[in-house]
């Protein structure tokens, strides 16, 4: 009897231990604050023995949820490197809570960000808008910022933000379709929702509007995670004659693979995905999120914490197309691609805007 | 419809099939030794996990993924060892510590990714073994003998494992061990040793499970199984518990995967039928699993400790 409870004793800490450390990102989501993973570079160029002549203002306090790693070269990566940039020019302190693709995981790190006090409370991806409803009641004080959205449900402290990816995307099918030998390029996307529709949709407007003879393939694979379905619907793009290739959200990376290895061009969205395939890697559609940050972060200052939808888009620079020198794009693509930005600013190109 | 039917796109689709089907194999078939021997380990995708990103590490630090699989191997005869002792000696419940042991991997594997790695950087993977003569065949060389490694191993490993089961003392004690341990003991078979074997033979092969899936896409991120190690449970019910009902099973969720790949890609399928479609290796699982559960029971002792004092 002594041994079976010493022995259950032991089995219930053996399993508590398990647990905890495999909770070891779930508990750092737990308390954002204790140990905030990012710092602004002027928070880390301070002197540390320095005294401070007089006291300084508080730093604003950004926390962000996203559903996956803050470097995964797509949709995380891009508000960590937007919200690195919004620092080079403004006291902030950041704590990031990435990989949280389990909606409860997620919602459990908004309310300890909003319980710790922080100014502006990020949650970066549509999926985490059920919750955040709920939680932006509790937390009046708090404002928080929910993206892609166009809805901030009628709440004064929630800012909606979204971007018009349709428009990237149409730039990169334009320049697709001149590469193209074999008139078939092949999508690969994960649902079709969100800026990955958006994307997707102009891309292929881009390709057909450039060369009708395109037949543009579009595999939402149905998921967001699934690295190696993403490698097959590549491969079967491949096999349907696909010479070049796109693709968007965090499982594209096995669908980079993939061209990199056929050596098919590969367009990117999101953040610059160079580094997935130096040779391959043609242009990235790159978000800048610190347009939409700077104006929330403005507002909160001022008194407002929500209420209010922003969009980023070429017009208000909150797009960029970058190229990838490795790839040598031939001079009369990248002017296309030049006019067609320049045209879709201007508004004398028109992009669909998505259902 | 008629650009499926085509020869290269059903050429394709198999290939593809048979490749999606191989990380569900190897980690099915350890999964089915530990079971036929009464262990349950739920924690597969967590070991996985693990071997995933052993292999992606060391191949990209060494540039060998030879070296690779076997860091992946050794993490797989640790894990299986740490299996035991929760399983063996501390007797813990099987089906709370192997989801013990699955939350270990998604978090670890994270974390060691975050740590060590940070952005996701592409790796060279093992490349396709060509066997010769053999893969000249026209078409049929293309669907079964232009794979790498892992695949071959895989589908050699079924006949292995249903030899080894059926017709050796080994195979004759883990079934015993796995129906009636009471009775395997008071014959002198060690239950706790063959136990502990197929322990560790169930977490090396999850490991090379994952250790084959990161090196065929050449890539890590966090949760690269995506769920894969809990339908290779799935398809040990499937397959009823034998080696060839599992291979069975991995060949029909692969090749379904592939050619819903495939019809979306040929936009045979689009918008909300393309979704459903989806679903079709899930729901066509469930099925087989309703129809198996009613005519093939589970091995007895299955998620039962022995305790030789009773």
């Amino acid at each position: 009897m002594k041994a079976s409870k010493t022995r259950a004793i032991a089995s219930a800490a053996a399993a508590f231990a398990l647990v905890t450390t495999a909770c070891g990102s779930d508990d750092a989501a737990d308390e954002p604050a204790a140990e905030p993973p990012v710092e602004t570079e002027a928070a880390a160029d301070e002197p540390a023995a320095e005294p401070a002549a007089e006291p300084a203002a508080e730093p604003m306090k950004i926390g962000i949820v996203a559903p996956s790693a803050e470097n995964d070269l797509a949709w995380s990566q891009s508000m960590f490197d937007s919200v690195n940039r919004v620092g080079e020019g403004r006291d902030i302190e950041v704590a990031i809570s990435g990989g949280l693709f389990v909606v409860e995981d997620a919602a459990a790190a908004l309310r300890g960000y909003a319980e710790d006090g922080f100014d502006l409370v990020i949650a970066h991806g549509t999926q985490f808008g059920g919750p955040l409803q709920e939680i932006a009641d509790d937390f009046p004080e708090v404002a928080f910022a929910l993206g892609t959205s166009t809805d901030f449900f009628g709440k004064d402290n929630i800012f909606a933000y979204s971007v018009d990816a349709g428009q990237g995307g149409y730039v990169n099918g334009v320049m697709a379709a001149q590469l193209t030998a074999s008139n078939v390029i092949g999508v690969v996307g994960p649902v079709p929702a969100g800026d990955a529709k958006l994307y997707i949709d102009g891309f292929v407007a881009g390709a057909e509007a450039q060369n009708p003879d395109a037949e543009v393939n579009v595999n939402y694979i149905d998921s967001f995670g699934d690295v190696q379905l993403a490698s097959e619907a590549a491969k079967a793009h491949v096999a349907n004659g696909a010479d070049v290739l796109t693709g968007t959200a965090q499982m594209v990376v096995g669908a980079t693979g993939v061209a990199a290895e056929e050596g098919i061009p590969w367009f990117g969205t999101q953040s610059n995905q160079t580094d997935l395939g130096a040779d391959i890697v043609v242009s990235s559609q790159v978000y800048h999120w610190e347009i939409v940050l700077e104006q929330m972060l403005d507002k909160i200052t001022a008194g407002t914490l929500g209420g209010e939808a922003f969009v980023i888009s070429f017009e208000n620079m909150g797009l960029e197309m970058e190229y990838n020198d490795g790839f040598g794009l031939d001079a009369s693509v990248r002017e296309s691609a030049d006019a067609t930005v320049a045209g879709i600013s201007e508004g004398t190109i028109e992009v669909p805007a998505g259902e | 419809m008629g650009d499926f039917f085509t020869v290269s796109v059903l050429v394709a689709t198999l290939a593809s099939g048979i490749r999606l089907a191989t990380p569900f194999l190897l980690a099915g078939l350890g999964e089915t030794i530990g079971q036929r021997s009464g262990v349950l380990n739920l924690g597969v995708e967590g070991v996985m996990l693990l071997g995933a990103f052993t292999a992606y590490y060391v191949t990209l630090e060494t540039d060998s993924p030879t070296l690779g699989i076997l860091a992946a191997i050794m993490v797989g005869l640790m894990m299986g060892l740490v299996y035991a002792f929760i399983t063996l000696v501390m007797q813990a419940e099987q089906g709370i510590s192997g989801i013990g042991i699955y939350l270990f991997g998604l978090g670890f594997t994270d974390l060691l990714f975050q740590k060590n790695v940070g952005t996701p950087i592409p790796i060279s993977g093992l490349g396709d073994i060509h066997i010769p003569l053999l893969s000249d065949i026209p078409k049929i060389g293309e669907i079964f003998f232009q794979h790498s490694l892992p695949v071959y191993v895989a589908f050699a490993l079924v006949p292995v494992v249903w030899f080894m089961i059926n017709k050796t003392t080994f195979g004759l004690n883990i079934r015993a061990v796995g129906e009636t341990p009471e009775a395997a003991d008071t014959l002198g078979v060690s239950v706790n040793g063959t136990r502990l074997i197929t322990i560790l033979i169930a977490n090396t092969m999850a490991c090379l499970a994952g250790a084959a899936l990161a090196l065929e896409v050449g890539i890590f991120q966090q949760n690269l199984t995506a769920g894969q190690g809990f339908i290779a449970i799935a398809l040990v019910y499937f397959g009823a518990w034998r080696s060839y009902g599992v291979m069975l099973g991995a060949l029909l969720f692969g090749i379904v995967q592939a050619t819903v790949l495939q019809w979306k890609t040929l936009g045979i399928v689009e918008g909300a039928t393309a979704s459903l479609t989806a679903m079709a290796p899930a729901l066509l699982t469930i099925v087989v699993l309703v129809i198996v559960s009613r005519r093939v029971a589970a091995p007895s002792a299955l998620t039962r400790p022995f305790d030789r004092s009773g």
